[in-house]
C-alpha cells in the first residue's frame, strides 16, 4: 500500500479499517543469504539498501526487542554533516544526500527538517578550529557558513550574548543539517525493507555465532539457529558483546549518553543550537517539546540511564546559554549506550571471521549517520569490498595508526 | 553515583575522573612491540557485568583506585587503592 | 450552600483558611479563594469547568483530577518573565495576586478556532503525518511543517531571562521517606523514634496525603487529630526534617536522590535573596517510597467532557478544600471506592442523580446508601457517552439488560481503582510486575535500599498503610543499625471495602473516548496502532504517542496496555510494562542550574596580577577557566592590533613583562625523578646539570603529542616541570597514573605548585638590566653565571624566596621569575617601576602569540591532539636511546607516512594579505576538493618586525617544498590567498637575540 494524501483520504472514509500493518511481523526461517543483527536504524537500512540497491532478497534482520528499541529511538534527532577530518567529511555528506531524498525513496514521512545547525564559538582559537572545519566541509561539498556574532544574534536574539561567562563570538552553521523524527526512520526503513521481501524478526536474541575454520555459517538464536555465510552486526552499543561470541576484542566502551525533553511549548526555535563553552545542545521538536543533551556520563555502562553530575552539567550549560529556560521544564530523561570507539569514529569492515561483518563504533554520532551506514554497509556485504566513502572506517586502523580523531583526545573513549 | 574512596570515604562521583578497564596492562620492555601496544592502548573486553576499572581521586586524595563495579546496574563490589594493587 | 463570590465554596467543610481571602485572575477575571486553595480548588469554587484545550483537537478540558497526574488544567501561570507555561492548577498553590491564563487556543478559551481541527479529527489518526505531506520534499519545511508546529506546543515559555534565582543543596540521611501521607508519617515516625537521621519530603503544601481528602477514623476520633499529632511528634525530633513542597523527582546510583523544593512558588515572587526553588541531592542509606496512589480513568466517549472526574479528586475538593464541583453528580463506579464520593458528596449537600456501578453484585448495604440519596443504582450497568460541550449536561448510561437511558447532571465521578505510585521505583531500570488482584503494576525488583510502603505497594486501606509505615519504619532504622524498641500497637481505623472490578474501556461508546487525555490519544488511535503492527508498549507510545504528553501518562499507560492487550488477545502481563522515566513531574531547568548561569557559569581563575593587569587598563580574555591579560591599550589607540604591534616591538627592542602563572607547575622529587622525567617526555634528561632547564615535549601512549614545556633541574632529586595551561591538570593526572599505577616503585613525590607560585617573564634585550635591578644583590646574573637556560634558586625584594629561570618563548633574551603567588601583585609592580628606565613595556596573550609564531614555536594551535612530534618538526628530539611513553606506537605506518602534513611557514605572496588560520591548503589552480586539500593553517599573526602577516600550518611534505607557493583557501570567509611555503622560524634563525 503506497502512503499518500490520497490513500490517507480514502481510509479516512472507511473508517482507517484497510490499513495493513507497516512491515510484516516475519517469523525465522532456517537459512538466509545475509543475515543482520540488530533490528534499528542502522541494521533496517542496511537491509533495504541490500535489497534495493543490490537485489538481495533473502534476508533477515533480527531483532532482540522490537525494532527501533535502541538508539535510533533514544537520541536527540539531529542530523548533519558538519566533519573536519577527510575519513569523515564524504562518508556523512554522503548520509545527508540521502536524507534529502529518504522519504521520496521509502514512502514514509520521517520528517526530514532541513532547519540548520549552528555550533557556536567564544573564542579566537575556537572561531580558527570551526573555519578549519567549514573549509573541510566545502572542500567535501557540504555547506557551511561562519557567522559572527552579530549573525547569530540576529538569528537567535534570546541566547545570552551580553552577561554571559563565555560570550558568544558567532557559529558555524550548516543550514541543511537539522533534525528527522527518529522512530519514523527505523519504521520507515523497516517498511521499505520488507516490501523487498526482507524478514524482520523480533523478539529474537542471538546467543552465538557458528564459526570455523571457514569462518561464520550461521547464528544460534533465542528462537532457534538460522544459518547463513553472511552475518553483518549492526548492533551499537553491544558491539562488544556480540563480537566477544566470535572471539573479537573491540577497540569500543559501551558509554551512557543522556537525553532530555521539556514539555510541549509553542515554537521558540528552529535551528539545532550547540553551545560552545559546555555540553549542551537544543532543537525543538514538532510537538513542541525542546529536546536537548550534553556530555556522556564518562564511565563504561550498559545501564540505559546515567546520573545527576551530567544532569546538572547539562542545565548549567542551557542556562549559561540561554537565560530564557529557567522555568521550561525537563518532563523525561533517559539514556542511550553509545558504542564509544577508541579514536571517536565508527568501523564499517570485515572481521577477521569469514563472513562476518562489523558495523560499530558509532559514539553518538550514529543517528545522522543511518541512511549512509546502511548505504556502506551493504554495500560492503553485497560486494565484499569497502564503499569508497567508507573505506577509512577499517577495524585495523588502529593497529595502523590510520586514526580518525576527530577531537584529538587519543585513545580514551569517554573523551570523544 | 558515589564511588567509595579507600582513603576519603564515600563521595559523589563529581569528585573522580574515570580512566577505563584496570585489566589492560602496558606491556613490559621484553614484550614491548606494535602488536602488544595496540591491545594496551586499544582493545578492550567492555563487559556488560563485572568490570575493573581505574578512576582518580582528582577532587579528593589525588589517589588511583581500582573500583570492581557491574556496568549493568553500576553496583560497585570494592574499591582500592591501584598503587598497592599494581606492586604485588 | 452558596456565597456570592465563590458559588460553589462548601460552608464548613474543609481545611482551607476561611480567614485569609485570596483573590487571583484567570484569564483576566478577577476571582476569589482561601489561603490552603489551590489554582484549581478555588477555579472550581467560582465554578469555572473549562480550564483548557487538549494538545491536537483542542477540545475543551476542565479539571480530572486534584493532584501531580492531571492532564487537563494546565495553565500558564504568571506573567511576563515569571509565565511558567503548562502548569497543572492542581498543584499551583493559590496566593494573593495570583494570574493565570489559559493555553493552547486562539483567539480563546471559549471560543477556540483550533477547534477546527476537530472536525479533521477522523483524518487526524495516529501516525497520519508519516503517510503524507512527503512531496514536494521542500515544502514539508516551507510549509507542512510551520503549520504542525504551530499548532502543536502547549503554553507558551517567557522566553526572557529567569528574573528568579535558584540554589542546589545537598543533604545526608539514614532514611528518606517519599510522602507525607498516613504510610510516610508513620513510617518516619517509627524510624524517628529508633533515633535515626530521617527526612521526609512531601510534594504537597500540607503532610496528610490522602488523609486530607478522605473522612476517616483513628483510634475513633477523626483522622485529623492523628495527623495533627503525628506531625508534631515528627517535628520535635532533632534529626526528623520533614520539607514540604518537596517532590522527590528522581532516583540515581548509590542512594542519590534528586528532589525539588519549591521554596517559593507560593508567593508571588521570592523573598529578596531567598531562591525560587532549590534542586536537592539526598543521599539515604535506606527509602521508603510512600508516594499513595494515582486513581485510573475509565475510557468511554465523551469523557473528557469538563465536569467528568475522577472520583477521588471530588472528594479531595469536597473535603479538603471546601469546593463542590457540581451540584448534580452522578456517580460512575467500579468498586467500592466511588460510593466513598457519593456519600461525601451527599453528607456535602450535592444531590446525587444516579449511581452507576458496573458490577452486577452490589452490596446490600451499598444499596441502602443509593435509597438514602434518593437515587437509582443501575448495576451492571455503564456509562457509555457524556456530552456537554465546554460543560457536562448528559449522560448515556447503558444498564445490565442493554437498555440505554438517558440523564442530566453537571458532574459525574469516575471510579475505577487505583494504581500505585511507583515511578520512583523503577528509575534505575527495574520493571514493575502485573499484579492481577489489584489490576494494577506494583512495583518488582527495587533500588538498592527502598522498600515500598501502604497505596504504593498496592495495599490500599489506611489500615495497611500505617502498619507497613510503622513496619518498614523500624526495619530501615535497624538496617542503619539502630534498636528499635518494641513497636506501639498500630493504630485502629474504621471499617473500609477496597473491593474493585476495573473496566478499562466501556463498549459501544458514543463520541471519542479517550485514553490519553491531554495528547488527544482515543481507543480508536490505539485499535489502529494495533491493525498497523505497532503492538509493543513502547511502538505503541511511540507511534500513538500514549503517554508522552507532560502528565507521562500517570492517568492513561495503563488504559492503553489494557486495550491493546484486549485487542491482540493477550493479558497484561503478556502485553507488556509502562516503564517510567525520571522526573517523576516535571522540573524547572534553572532549579537544576542553580546558580551556575550568566557570569557564575564557571568560576574565574584570575592571574596573581589581575589587579595590576586591570590598573592598566588591560583587555582580558577568557582562556579556559583563567581570565588572563589579552593586550593593554593604551589612550589613542582605536584597535587591537595597534597595540599588539606596540607590545611586540617593544619587547623586541628593549624589555617587556607578562604574567605566565597559569603554566601549570609540578615539583618533582625523588631518587627517581630523573627516571619519571625520561619516560614520560620523549628527549633526553639523563645529562640536565642541576641549575638547567630543558625543553620537553610528552606523547600521548598512542604515540601523538600530548604537551609540552620545560623541566628544571633545581637538585640532584628535585625538578621542577612545566606544563601548558590547558594541560595543567591533566598532566598532573598522568605523572600520578605513571606513579601510582604503571612504575609504583618509583622513588618520586610529585606535587601541582600551579597555585603556589606567581610568575612573569621578562623578555627583550633589557631584560637583564631590569632584573637586575629587582633581584636581590647577591645573586649573579651574569650570563655567564646565568646563561642561557639557565634555572635557579634566587630572591628578590631582600630576602623573598625566587626562582629564575632563562626561558625564552618569545625568542628573546628572556627570564622567567617565580615568586610566591602572595608576592605575584608586588613583583609585577616592582618591575614595571625598576623597568621605567628601559621602557618596560607590560604585554599580553596577543603579542606573546605574535612572538611565538615569530619564532615557530608550537602552542595550541599545532598541540592539537593531531599531530605528532614529527608533524611539528621535533622528532630529532625522540630518543632513541631509552623507552618513554608514546614511542611503539609513534612509530605506527600511519603516523611516519612521508605524506602527512608537517609543519611549515607561510607568508602572503602579496605581502599586504591577511592570513587566517583554519585556511586550507591547496595546490596551485587544483580545484577546490578533499583530493587536493593538503593540509591546513594553524596560527597566523602580524608580524609587526616584518610587516606582514605570517601563519604557521601542517602542509604535505612542508619540509621539502620551502618557497613552493600555494592556496590558502578559506570559503568561509571569503579568503583564498596565494601563499609562499617557508621556514616556520621567521626572525632571528641563528638564535642570537636569544642570548643577547
Amino acid at each position: 500500500m503506497r502512503y499518500s494524501i490520497f490513500t490517507l483520504a480514502a481510509q479516512t472514509l472507511r473508517g482507517h479499517r484497510g490499513w495493513k500493518p507497516v512491515w510484516r511481523d516475519a517469523n525465522p526461517r532456517p537459512e538466509y543469504d545475509v543475515i543482520i543483527v540488530g533490528g534499528g536504524g542502522h541494521g533496517l537500512a542496511t537491509a533495504y539498501y541490500l535489497a534495493s540497491q543490490h537485489g538481495l532478497s533473502n534476508i533477515v534482520v533480527l531483532e532482540k526487542g522490537h525494532i527501533g528499541s535502541g538508539n535510533v529511538g533514544r537520541n536527540t534527532t539531529i542530523i548533519r554533516s558538519n566533519y573536519l577530518l577527510p575519513g569523515n567529511t564524504p562518508f556523512y555528506e554522503l548520509s545527508m544526500k540521502l536524507w534529502e531524498g529518504l522519504e521520496q525513496d521509502i514512502n514514509y514521512n520521517a520528517m526530514v527538517s532541513q532547519r540548520g545547525v549552528l555550533n557556536l564559538y567564544h573564542s579566537d582559537a575556537q572561531r580558527d578550529a570551526y573555519a578549519r572545519r567549514g573549509n573541510a566541509m566545502r572542500l567535501a561539498g557540504a555547506d557551511a557558513e561562519l557567522l559572527d556574532r552579530e549573525q547569530v544574534r540576529a538569528m537567535l536574539p534570546f541566547l545570552d550574548y551580553d552577561n554571559a561567562r563565555f560570550p558568544i563570538q558567532g557559529g558555524l552553521l550548516q543550514k541543511r543539517g537539522g533534525s528527522v523524527r527518529h522512530d519514523a526512520v527505523a519504521w520507515g526503513y523497516a517498511r521499505a525493507a520488507d516490501r523487498c521481501g526482507v524478514d524482520i524478526v523480533q523478539n529474537c536474541e542471538v546467543t552465538g555465532l557458528t564459526i570455523d575454520a571457514d569462518g561464520i555459517h550461521g547464528v544460534e538464536t533465542s528462537r532457534g539457529p538460522i544459518r547463513a555465510r553472511k552475518v553483518a552486526l549492526a548492533v551499537a552499543g553491544s558491539s562488544s558483546r556480540l563480537a566477544a561470541m566470535a572471539g573479537l576484542r573491540l577497540p569500543i566502551e559501551s558509554h551512557v549518553l543522556q537525553a532530555f525533553v521539556s514539555e510541549g511549548l509553542k515554537p521558540l526555535i528552529d535551528t539545532v543550537v550547540t553551545f560552545g563553552a559546555g555540553h549542551f545542545y537544543v532543537s525543538q521538536s514538532d510537538k513542541g517539546g525542546l529536546v536537548f543533551g550534553g556530555d556522556i556520563d564518562g564511565y563504561n555502562s550498559y545501564a540505559q540511564r546515567g546520573n545527576l553530575p551530567v544532569i546538572e552539567d547539562v542545565m548549567e550549560s542551557g542556562m549559561a546559554l540561554w537565560p530564557g529556560l529557567g522555568r521550561i521544564r525537563v518532563l523525561r530523561h533517559w539514556g542511550g549506550i553509545m558504542d564509544m570507539s577508541m579514536d571517536g569514529s565508527p568501523i564499517i569492515d570485515h572481521t577477521p571471521v569469514h563472513g562476518l561483518y562489523l558495523n560499530a563504533g558509532w559514539c553518538y554520532g550514529g543517528f545522522k549517520a543511518t541512511p549512509a551506514s546502511g548505504w556502506c554497509f551493504a554495500h560492503l556485504i553485497a560486494r565484499d569490498q569497502s564503499h569508497p566513502v567508507a573505506a577509512a572506517y577499517r577495524l585495523d586502523r588502529f593497529a595502523t595508526g590510520h586514526v580518525i580523531d576527530e577531537k584529538g583526545a587519543g585513545a580514551q573513549p569517554n573523551l570523544h | 553515583m558515589r564511588l567509595p574512596c579507600p582513603h576519603c570515604g564515600t563521595r559523589d562521583v563529581q569528585e573522580f575522573t574515570y580512566l577505563g578497564d584496570a585489566n589492560v596492562k602496558r606491556p613490559g620492555a621484553d614484550e614491548m612491540s606494535e602488536a602488544a601496544m595496540t591491545r594496551y592502548v586499544y582493545e578492550r573486553d567492555n563487559p556488560a557485568g563485572r568490570q575493573r576499572e581505574y578512576w582518580h581521586h582528582s577532587s579528593g586524595c589525588h589517589a588511583w583506585i581500582v573500583v570492581t563495579r557491574d556496568t549493568r546496574t553500576h553496583r560497585i563490589e570494592s574499591a582500592e587503592p591501584a598503587k598497592p594493587l599494581v606492586q604485588s | 450552600m452558596a456565597n456570592a463570590t465563590q458559588p460553589f465554596r462548601l460552608p464548613q467543610i474543609g481545611l482551607v483558611d476561611r480567614n485569609a481571602p485570596l483573590t487571583f485572575r484567570f484569564d483576566g477575571q478577577a476571582l476569589s479563594g482561601f489561603r490552603g486553595d489551590t489554582l484549581a480548588s478555588a477555579l472550581l469554587a467560582n465554578g469555572a469547568r473549562l480550564i483548557g484545550r487538549s494538545f491536537k483537537y483542542h477540545r475543551p478540558r476542565g479539571l480530572l483530577t486534584a493532584g501531580p497526574e492531571e492532564p487537563n488544567g494546565l495553565v500558564e501561570l504568571r506573567t511576563g518573565a515569571r509565565r511558567e507555561p503548562n502548569t497543572r492548577a492542581t498543584v499551583a498553590e493559590l496566593y494573593d495576586g495570583l494570574e493565570a491564563t489559559s493555553q493552547n487556543r486562539w483567539p480563546s478559551l471559549g471560543f477556540d478556532l483550533l477547534s477546527i481541527n476537530a472536525l479533521f479529527a477522523p483524518a487526524l489518526m495516529a501516525g497520519f503525518y508519516y503517510k503524507t505531506f512527503m512531496w514536494p520534499a521542500s515544502f514539508w519545511e516551507r510549509l507542512y511543517e510551520p503549520a504542525i508546529r504551530r499548532a502543536a506546543g502547549l503554553g507558551r515559555a517567557a522566553n526572557a531571562e529567569d528574573p528568579d534565582t535558584y540554589e542546589k543543596a545537598f543533604a545526608f540521611c539514614d532514611i528518606l521517606v517519599i510522602g507525607g501521607g498516613p504510610a510516610g508519617l508513620s513510617a518516619a515516625l517509627a524510624a524517628g523514634r529508633a533515633g535515626a537521621r530521617v527526612i521526609l519530603c512531601d510534594d504537597d503544601f500540607a503532610l496528610g496525603g490522602r488523609l486530607l481528602s478522605e473522612r476517616r477514623e483513628i483510634d475513633g476520633l477523626p483522622a485529623s487529630q492523628w495527623l495533627a499529632r503525628t506531625i508534631a511528634e515528627l517535628e520535635s525530633f532533632p534529626d526528623i526534617r520533614v520539607m514540604r513542597r518537596t517532590t522527590i523527582f528522581g532516583v540515581y546510583d548509590h542512594g542519590v536522590y534528586g528532589a525539588l523544593e519549591r521554596v517559593a512558588d507560593h508567593v508571588m515572587a521570592p523573598a529578596p535573596h531567598q531562591p525560587r526553588q532549590r534542586a536537592w541531592r539526598i543521599v539515604a542509606k535506606r527509602a521508603i517510597l510512600a508516594a499513595g496512589a494515582i486513581e485510573r480513568p475509565t475510557v468511554f466517549g465523551g469523557n473528557d467532557t469538563p465536569g467528568v472526574m475522577l472520583a477521588g479528586a471530588v472528594r479531595t475538593y469536597v473535603n479538603r478544600f471546601g469546593v463542590a464541583p457540581g451540584r448534580e453528580a452522578a456517580i460512575f463506579t467500579a468498586g467500592d471506592d466511588g460510593w466513598n464520593t457519593a456519600r461525601d458528596l451527599a453528607a456535602a449537600g450535592v444531590k446525587i442523580v444516579a449511581v452507576v456501578d458496573s458490577r452486577e453484585q452490589v452490596d446490600p448495604n451499598l444499596r441502602t446508601l443509593c435509597e438514602g440519596f434518593g437515587a437509582p443504582l443501575y448495576a451492571g450497568a455503564s456509562v457509555f457517552g457524556a456530552s456537554g460541550g465546554k460543560s457536562l449536561r448528559r449522560l448515556a448510561i447503558r444498564e445490565a439488560n442493554g437498555s440505554v437511558r438517558t440523564l442530566a447532571c453537571d458532574l459525574l465521578t469516575v471510579s475505577n481503582g487505583w494504581n500505585p505510585t511507583i515511578h520512583l521505583a523503577s528509575h534505575q531500570g527495574h520493571r514493575p510486575v502485573w499484579n492481577a488482584a489489584i489490576h494494577a503494576f506494583v512495583a518488582g525488583d527495587l533500588p538498592d535500599g527502598m522498600r515500598v510502603a501502604g497505596s504504593a505497594a498496592g495495599r490500599f486501606s489506611l489500615r495497611e498503610a500505617l502498619l507497613d509505615g510503622a513496619q518498614l519504619g523500624a526495619e530501615a532504622a535497624q538496617d542503619c543499625g539502630l534498636a528499635t524498641k518494641q513497636s506501639a500497637p498500630a493504630p485502629a481505623t474504621d471499617p473500609e471495602a477496597v473491593a474493585v472490578a476495573p473496566v478499562s474501556r466501556v463498549a459501544g461508546s458514543r463520541g471519542k473516548a479517550f485514553v490519553d487525555y491531554q495528547n488527544d490519544v482515543t481507543d480508536r488511535d490505539i485499535e489502529l496502532a494495533a491493525q498497523e503492527g505497532f503492538r509493543s508498549v513502547e511502538h505503541l507510545k511511540r507511534y500513538t504517542t500514549l503517554g508522552m504528553a507532560t502528565d507521562q501518562g500517570k492517568t492513561s499507560n495503563l488504559a492503553g496496555l489494557a486495550i491493546m492487550a484486549e485487542l491482540t488477545g493477550k493479558t497484561i502481563a503478556e502485553t507488556g510494562v509502562t516503564m517510567f522515566r525520571p522526573p517523576y513531574a516535571p522540573v524547572a531547568i534553572g532549579a537544576l542550574a542553580g546558580h551556575h548561569r550568566g557570569q557564575d557559569f564557571r568560576p574565574v581563575r584570575l592571574a596573581p596580577t589581575h589587579q595590576w593587569s586591570k590598573e592598566l587598563g588591560a583587555v582580558f580574555v577568557e582562556s579556559g577557566l583563567w581570565r588572563r591579560a589579552q593586550y593593554y591599550p593604551q589612550p589613542g589607540e582605536n584597535d587591537w592590533l595597534t597595540t599588539v604591534n606596540r607590545e611586540t616591538l617593544a619587547v623586541r627592542g628593549g624589555v617587556g613583562v607578562c604574567d605566565v602563572s597559569t603554566l601549570g607547575k609540578i615539583d618533582i622529587q625523588g631518587a627517581d625523578a630523573l627516571t619519571l622525567l625520561e619516560r614520560v617526555y620523549i628527549n633526553n634528561w639523563s645529562n640536565l646539570p642541576i641549575g638547567k632547564a630543558r625543553y620537553g615535549v610528552m606523547l600521548r601512549e598512542d604515540g601523538f603529542v600530548m604537551d609540552d614545556g620545560t623541566a628544571s633541574r633545581l637538585g640532584e632529586t628535585h625538578f621542577l616541570m612545566t606544563t601548558t595551561t590547558a594541560n595543567a591538570v591533566k598532566i598532573m593526572q598522568h605523572l600520578e597514573f605513571c606513579l601510582q599505577v604503571l612504575w609504583p616503585t618509583l622513588d618520586v613525590q610529585i606535587a601541582s605548585v600551579s597555585e603556589q607560585w606567581a610568575q612573569m617573564a621578562i623578555a627583550g634585550p633589557r631584560s637583564r638590566d631590569l632584573l637586575r635591578a629587582v633581584i636581590d644583590e647577591e645573586h649573579d646574573i651574569s650570563d655567564d653565571a646565568f646563561p642561557y637556560l639557565a634555572a635557579r634558586m634566587v630572591s628578590v625584594g631582600g630576602g623573598v624566596e625566587a626562582r629564575l629561570f632563562r626561558v625564552s618563548f618569545s625568542g628573546e633574551r628572556a627570564y622567567e621569575l617565580a615568586v610566591p603567588a602572595g608576592y605575584g601583585d608586588a613583583l609585577a609592580r616592582a618591575l614595571m617601576a625598576a623597568g621605567r628606565p628601559f621602557g618596560v613595556t607590560p604585554y599580553g596573550l596577543e603579542a606573546m602569540g605574535v612572538m611565538r609564531i615569530e619564532k615557530g614555536h608550537v602552542a595550541g594551535g599545532e598541540l592539537n591532539g593531531q599531530t605528532t612530534a614529527r608533524d611539528l618538526g621535533l622528532a630529532r628530539m625522540m630518543s632513541g636511546r631509552k623507552d618513554f611513553i608514546g614511542r611503539v606506537m609513534a612509530g605506527r605506518p600511519a603516523l611516519v607516512e612521508p605524506d602527512r602534513p608537517i609543519l611549515a611557514g607561510f607568508k602572503p605572496v602579496d605581502r599586504a594579505q591577511r592570513l587566517r588560520a583554519g585556511a586550507h591548503f591547496l595546490g596551485l589552480g587544483r580545484s577546490a576538493d578533499l583530493d587536493n586539500d593538503e593540509g591546513y593553517m594553524t596560527s597566523v599573526a602580524y608580524s609587526p618586525n616584518l610587516g606582514h602577516w605570517i601563519g604557521l600550518g601542517l602542509i604535505k611534505r612542508g619540509a621539502e617544498r620551502i618557497g613552493e607557493r600555494v592556496r590558502a583557501y578559506d570559503p568561509v570567509r571569503n579568503g583564498d590567498v596565494e601563499v609562499e611555503i617557508c621556514n616556520a622560524l621567521f626572525l632571528d634563525v641563528e638564535g642570537a637575540r636569544l642570548r643577547g
